[in-house]
């Protein structure tokens, strides 16, 4: 089931060894889009591998690059201030929201409901402008940077928000009502996949696909980092562990993030975006152009990069698959020596045939929608 | 220092001298593992009750090449789901010998994990049920993560590979020889 297929969006090939329409073995090939993403960043400065990040998990951009950003920032042992913390939040949740809209969105519409593919694209449509709209970029967006974000909230941005998560809401409980109780997406998507937790835990899956089995395995809630303990919203968990319950997962997960989206706008505190560190931070264009050590200043850190102490560090972020996490070896210089990241849709595949061995060929379309492999994640 | 951290000792206690070190880096938890009986070790991170590292969550490798001996490091992240604790674990792996138990026999998950480790690296890892290239093609020569791989260097071209059911005729191989011919390459 070769790499370019229109039900799986995403190049990856299934080698299946079929009886009929039964799939008896299943073989993964991935790797069509590596781009060689841990080779290039050893060539770029640290700040430059930013926008590498963005075309990871290219669904949910903003949420490689606060992971990206969190990990370098503990290797420098700094913490940004609570605005950035809070901005940072939003916006890894606006990614989030994004991301479930487009599986949701695309996995119905691989099923044949074209309609609520149309409505959650509608959705999905009112968070690009909100991250057009902050960031400048609609997909990828190269917002965050070590130490602090490119630029702070423009103003209004609370009401935009607000009102396009009235529309959202509505929007998702529209396809709720198309889809949740009708008996042909019942069909397709229950009991279809199913992954039991003994082997989720054993194929290292993360995510919604663990959740959906049961196990409460949620690093927002496990391993706690930016303000999310601040923050009062509940981790939706499965019971069977096939499509149906990774699809509400994910569709309760968008309602999830809505909130502690509401309430971070709530919670804002005023202050300052950049960490005040000049070893990391550019100087203000003022002090650039009319004095000589902001010049000397904002040339070393363009060319060279900044340097980041030596050692290596791990940190991992909930993103829209699972735990994102990036492993990072530094030599002291302002060029990683070792820029890793572990891609939850990679592993995921691992497991694939675990969940399709067994089922018939048709059933491959639902349960790779609802897996939500995105092709930059996996392959790098 | 592994005297304030009580799980790190019993650690050192249970594996002994195959633990090399233990560290605390920015609070995390850093072990170096003696890659000798390694599948023994991760058993018993694995099966022990205080423990109970279930989760493996990644493994991948650096590279040293002429900053430190042994040339290469396999690094695992075990993460204890009921603890809700990580483990780092750093095997260092010489140049000459590059080959490391794997532990597919107790995480199914560690399959496309080593794979890749094996395609980006070259470091085997032993009693792997299938170890093959899995991001690169087949016919790619070297393993470019290594650092002495350099960025630019160019793959060789091969022809169309042949794989029954497809159809591959002689338009494939024309190209292909024309494009060998004008960058000056002998077929």
């Amino acid at each position: 089931m070769g790499p370019s297929h229109p039900a799986t969006h995403g190049t990856i090939k299934f080698n299946l060894k079929l009886k009929g329409e039964k799939v008896l073995a299943c073989d993964v090939e991935v790797g069509f889009l590596h781009r060689g993403f841990d080779k290039s960043c050893e060539q770029a400065t640290w700040t430059q591998v930013i926008p590498y990040t963005d075309r990871l998990n290219y669904a949910s951009s903003l949420i490689n690059n606060v992971g990206y950003a969190l990990a370098v920032e503990k290797l420098i042992g700094a913490e940004t201030p609570p605005r950035c913390q809070y901005i940072r939040v939003i916006v890894s949740e606006l990614a989030r929201i994004h991301d479930h809209l487009t599986c949701c969105g695309m996995a119905a519409s691989e099923l044949g409901a074209i309609t609520a593919g149309f409505y959650m694209i509608e959705a999905r449509e009112m968070i690009t402008r909100i991250t057009e709209y902050l960031t400048g970029a609609r997909l990828t967006v190269t917002y965050v940077r070590i130490g602090g974000l490119k630029h702070d909230l423009p103003r209004d941005f609370s009401n935009r928000v607000r009102q396009s998560f009235r529309t959202i809401r509505k929007i998702v409980d529209d396809c709720d009502r198309l889809l949740s109780r009708n008996r042909i997406f019942i069909d397709r998507m229950s009991n279809v996949g199913v992954i039991s937790r003994e082997t989720a835990i054993g194929y290292s899956l993360t995510g919604p696909i663990l959740r959906a089995t049961g196990i409460d395995y949620d690093v927002r809630k496990a391993f706690p980092y930016l303000v999310y303990d601040q923050f009062d919203f509940d981790v939706p968990l499965g019971s069977k562990g096939d499509n149906y319950d990774r699809f509400v997962c994910r569709t309760q997960e968008i309602e999830q993030s809505m909130r502690i989206v509401e309430q971070a706008l709530e919670k804002l505190p005023v202050g300052p975006v950049w960490i005040d560190d000049p070893r990391f931070v550019l100087p203000e264009k003022e002090k650039v152009y009319n004095s000589i050590e902001g010049l000397m200043h904002h040339f070393k850190i363009i060319m060279e990069g900044i340097h980041v102490p030596a050692g290596e560090t791990y940190f991992a972020v909930e993103g829209g698959n699972g735990e994102l996490g990036f492993y990072i070896v530094s030599d002291g210089g302002g060029r990683p020596y070792r820029m890793r990241v572990r891609p939850p849709c990679f592993i995921a595949m691992c497991a694939f045939h675990m969940m399709i061995e067994g089922y018939m060929v048709a059933d491959i379309v639902p349960t790779f929608g609802m897996v939500n492999m995105i092709g930059g994640e996996c392959d790098r | 220092m592994s005297e304030t951290n009580p799980h790190l000792s019993y650690i050192q206690e249970k594996l002994g001298a195959k633990v090399l070190e233990t560290l605390q880096a920015q609070g995390d938890d850093v072990m170096l593992l003696d890659r000798a009986g390694l599948r023994e070790s991760f058993r018993i991170l694995k099966e022990d009750p205080k423990l109970g590292f279930n989760f493996l969550s990644e493994i991948t490798a650096v590279d040293y090449w002429n900053k430190k001996q042994p040339r290469f490091e396999v690094v695992y992240l075990l993460v204890s789901l009921q603890r809700k604790a990580k483990l780092r674990v750093r095997v260092p792996v010489p140049e000459s010998d590059a080959a490391v138990e794997s532990l597919t026999a107790l995480w199914p998950g560690a399959n496309f994990l080593e794979r890749e480790v094996w395609d980006l690296f070259g470091i085997r890892f032993s009693d792997h049920p299938d170890l093959r290239r899995i991001l690169l093609y087949e016919e790619f020569q070297g393993h470019p993560l290594r650092k002495d791989y350099p960025v630019n260097l160019c793959q060789p071209l091969v022809p169309e590979r042949q794989v029954e059911g497809t159809f591959v005729d002689e338009r494939s191989r024309i190209k292909l020889m024309r494009l060998k011919h004008s960058l000056g390459q002998k077929s």
